[in-house]
């Protein structure tokens, strides 16, 4: 679904992103690990169209995605998470599924409210993150877990094929990264494809077909999660910095 | 029946109405315009030139100069979204000099000794045209736009990243305000009988602000709510008359101090669009 | 004749140049801009001419006015800026847009909306230089402008506070760690920038011998001008911006007539934040939380 070719980012002297081939196959899910700093949310940039690469091409459904500008690259069905909540402060919860769908709305009285399926869209996806009964509350009152929710449901809302990840168990406790893989397993399901970028092990051990290993900008590893786990120069990467 | 003095306060509040809201809408998408007076001259004058020199019908020749003055809006809406926060503010404010030393030199308009001519603004035309406004703010405010205007005030990426347009929203939203903008100049060069460039100046610009600010900015009826006491209050009280700059000067000043309206969370410039409700089922 | 302009420019543009470096030197330490150092100058010159007029030498008559001039922003800052650390900076600027207006009206009431003038006593004596007329009160702003721009680069560069100034520009959380004391570098930063401002104005009211309350809006957005040409919050780039405006203004006038004066001006500053937002010299960096 979502092929990277020869992906590079240079920013000044430093090179963000090297050469990088990757594919996030339709309704699998892909992790991408490496250490911090390794250029793993530059790639999640490029690809929304947030940053022009200096070199590649990536492709999604056989569209090229370089030179679209972000929300043009929404409209063709990819949405994202951030590393960091990017909320809506003074919206509720519901108010953020229902503004994510206004892109499919259509002009003129799309834009007013429309009542019926796409409002029952944006109550499916706070429910599949459980977040139906907060509907009514502040964005910015919410505790980290459920904020991170919220964006995974206002990603879903946008009407997705494909939903970039980026460290959504960061900040979490054992037993939020497990309703986490709870949340991601029914994404799954419902036939979405998932890229991820995870620090957390066990979130990419349990929920990842494949995982990809990033350092420095260039892919060092790339296969199943246990291989990839046991692979010395993956170890090499993560044990010579900080992770 | 009102008396004449009062039914002028009126009419003159329902001007400053419009013009607040012409502030308004580039602060609801997170622009901050101190240029709108440019936009104000622009349509005061081309009303003006219609109905003094081409004899035009007062409601087309407010149409066509409030249109000219949107046009214009947009076209330096388009560059504006370079910029942010301050250096936007700024750049609004070198337009603004820039329209009146325009008009200050423009001979087809009278340069510096200004029109004359225009008449014909009645109570009843203003509140016509702030109604209508205030119908499509209501509706606004209720809708799906309304939402994405909130988005794209709170997160521009964020917003950009869930599909939202956010290059047309902005210039819409600045391209809009200076149609109400121009509105409210051509209402005002046909009440006042006479304007010159000199009327059209930074202070304007941030008295339009200041409408915003008084009525507490998070939603577009405290703009009706802060015109209303700018326009009524020095009238209320005498001694006002001539410190009235210092005075409204002193009064943003404690505003912002106090924020009566409430602490704007940091990074934001809340200007709500009206609460959506969720059902209930 | 051109070099007549090209010195009228540069006299002109020392003006400008001394509130450019009054923006400049807030907005690249502590992010804000303050709009009513326009209205400081203007009292500035008010200042100067009252204590003129009362017979003060012109020595010290500047120094006073300064020191007032700079208090007047201390006081700007205690209510414009300091309850309002945080705030995403359009908001102080709001506020110091209020003050603009207090201080103009003010200025009003106390002086009269008339157009005052510098008393004879210090009249303008001109002279030639070879082909050019120049006076001395022009050579006078020259020379303090730059007495007063270099004191400010000793300040900033040798001195404890000058230091303070730069680590807080730097890194604000790393230079209170390191016990910078904010307080007294913000205090001392609005005192010299208030200072610069009523300098700029008295002796600007000096060379065109004619002031108002009015004057504070024009020199205020010719003074951002100044400091956006030259890079915001870069004090040379401040100093080479304002003569560069000032030539350019006095060349238009000369050679495009009159109606062009400030257009040219204001368009070179929107062209920068357009086309070069980080002026001639390159703007401060920086990092926004």
């Amino acid at each position: 679904m979502l092929e990277i070719r020869a992906l590079s980012k240079r920013f000044g002297g430093l090179q963000a992103v090297s050469d990088l081939t990757l594919d996030a196959p339709a309704g699998r899910i892909t992790g991408i690990i490496g250490p911090n700093g390794a250029g793993k949310t530059t790639v999640f940039n490029l690809v929304t169209g947030v940053l022009p690469p200096s070199a590649g091409s990536i492709r999604f459904g056989g569209r090229e995605l370089v030179g679209r500008r972000p929300h043009e690259i929404v409209r063709l069905g990819i949405a994202r998470t951030f590393q960091t909540p990017r909320l809506f402060r003074a919206m509720t919860v519901w108010e953020h599924v229902v503004v994510a769908q206004n892109h499919r709305a259509g002009r003129g009285p799309g834009l007013l409210y429309r009542g019926g399926t796409l409002l029952r869209e944006a109550q499916a996806a706070l429910e599949l993150v459980g977040l139906w009964e907060a509907r009514e509350r502040g964005a910015a009152s919410l505790p980290y877990a459920d904020q991170r929710r919220l964006e995974i449901a206002r990603a879903l809302a946008a009407g997705p094929r494909l939903v970039l990840l980026d460290e959504p168990a960061a900040g979490m406790n054992p037993a939020e990264s497990a309703a986490l893989l709870g949340v991601l397993a029914k994404v799954r399901s419902a036939g979405i494809t998932l890229l991820l970028i995870e620090h957390d092990m066990s979130v990419v051990m349990n929920l990842c077909d494949r995982v990809a290993v990033l350092n420095f900008g260039q892919m060092i590893a790339e296969g199943a999660p246990e291989d990839v786990q046991a692979d010395p120069v993956v170890l090499e990467a993560y044990l010579g910095r900080d992770s | 029946m009102l008396s004449d003095y009062h039914q002028t306060l009126l009419l003159l509040t329902g001007i400053h109405v419009l013009l607040g809201w012409s502030a308004y809408l580039p602060l609801a998408t997170g622009q901050l315009s101190l240029g709108n007076a440019g936009f104000m001259a622009v349509g005061a004058y081309t009303a003006s030139l219609l109905t003094v020199q081409q004899k035009w019908p007062l409601l087309p020749a407010l149409v066509a100069g409030a249109l000219l003055a949107g046009l214009l809006g947009l076209l330096v809406g388009l560059p504006a979204l370079r910029l942010r926060g301050i250096y936007l503010a700024i750049a609004t404010l070198g337009f603004g000099e820039i329209v009146r030393t325009f008009f200050l030199n423009f001979e087809l308009t009278g340069g510096p000794m200004g029109m004359r001519g225009m008449s014909g603004t009645t109570l009843g035309l203003v509140w016509g045209w702030v109604l209508l406004a205030g119908v499509t703010f209501f509706a606004l405010t209720h809708s799906r736009l309304g939402l994405s205007l909130d988005a794209v005030h709170d997160d521009e990426l964020a917003a950009e990243l869930i599909g939202l347009d956010v290059t047309a929203l902005k210039v819409g939203a600045f391209g809009a305000g200076a149609t109400l903008a121009g509105l409210g100049g051509g209402l005002y060069a046909h009440y006042i009988l006479f304007i010159e460039p000199g009327a059209f100046n930074f202070l304007e610009s941030i008295t339009m602000v200041l409408f915003v600010l008084l009525g507490g900015m998070r939603t577009f009826w405290g703009t009706v709510i802060g015109a209303t006491v700018f326009t009524l209050l020095p009238d209320l009280l005498r001694v006002l008359q001539d410190w009235r700059g210092a005075f409204f000067g002193a009064l943003l000043v404690v505003l912002l101090i106090l924020r009566p309206w409430g602490l704007l969370p940091r990074g934001t410039l809340r200007l709500g669009l009206g609460r959506l409700a969720a059902p209930s089922g | 004749m051109l070099i007549q302009q090209l010195i009228n420019g540069l006299m002109l543009g020392s003006s400008y140049a001394l509130i450019g470096v009054a923006f400049t030197l807030v907005l690249g330490i502590f992010d804000m801009l303050n709009i009513a150092i326009g209205e400081v100058f203007m009292l500035g010159a008010f200042f100067g001419l009252t204590l003129v007029s009362r017979g003060v030498p012109f020595v010290p008559s500047l120094l006073i006015a300064m020191v007032l001039s700079g208090l007047v922003n201390l006081v700007v800052e205690r209510f414009a800026f300091r309850p309002l650390r945080g705030a995403p900076p359009v908001i102080p600027l709001l506020s110091s847009i209020g003050f603009s207006m207090l201080l103009q009206d003010a200025a009003v009431n106390v002086w009269g909306p008339e157009r005052t003038q510098f008393p004879p006593s210090i009249r303008v004596v001109s002279f030639e230089v070879g082909p050019v007329l120049v006076s001395t009160v022009q050579i006078a702003i020259l020379l303090t402008a730059v007495v007063l721009m270099a004191t400010l680069h000793l300040i900033v560069r040798r001195t404890k506070i000058g230091r303070g100034m730069r680590a807080v520009a730097e890194n604000p959380e790393a230079a209170s760690i390191l016990g910078v004391d904010a307080r007294r570098v913000i205090v001392t930063t609005f005192f010299v920038s208030g200072a610069l401002a009523g300098a700029a104005g008295m002796l600007v009211g000096l060379t065109f011998s004619v002031i108002s309350p009015f004057i504070g809006i024009e020199i205020g957005l010719k003074g951002v001008a100044a400091m956006v040409v030259g890079g915001a919050g870069n004090i040379p780039g401040a100093m080479l911006a304002g003569p560069i405006l000032g030539i350019a203004e006095v060349l238009s006038v000369a050679y495009l007539g009159a109606a062009v004066r400030d257009v040219v001006v204001y368009g070179l500053l929107i062209l920068t934040l357009v086309v070069r937002p980080q002026g001639l010299l390159g703007a401060v960096e920086r990092p926004r939380v």
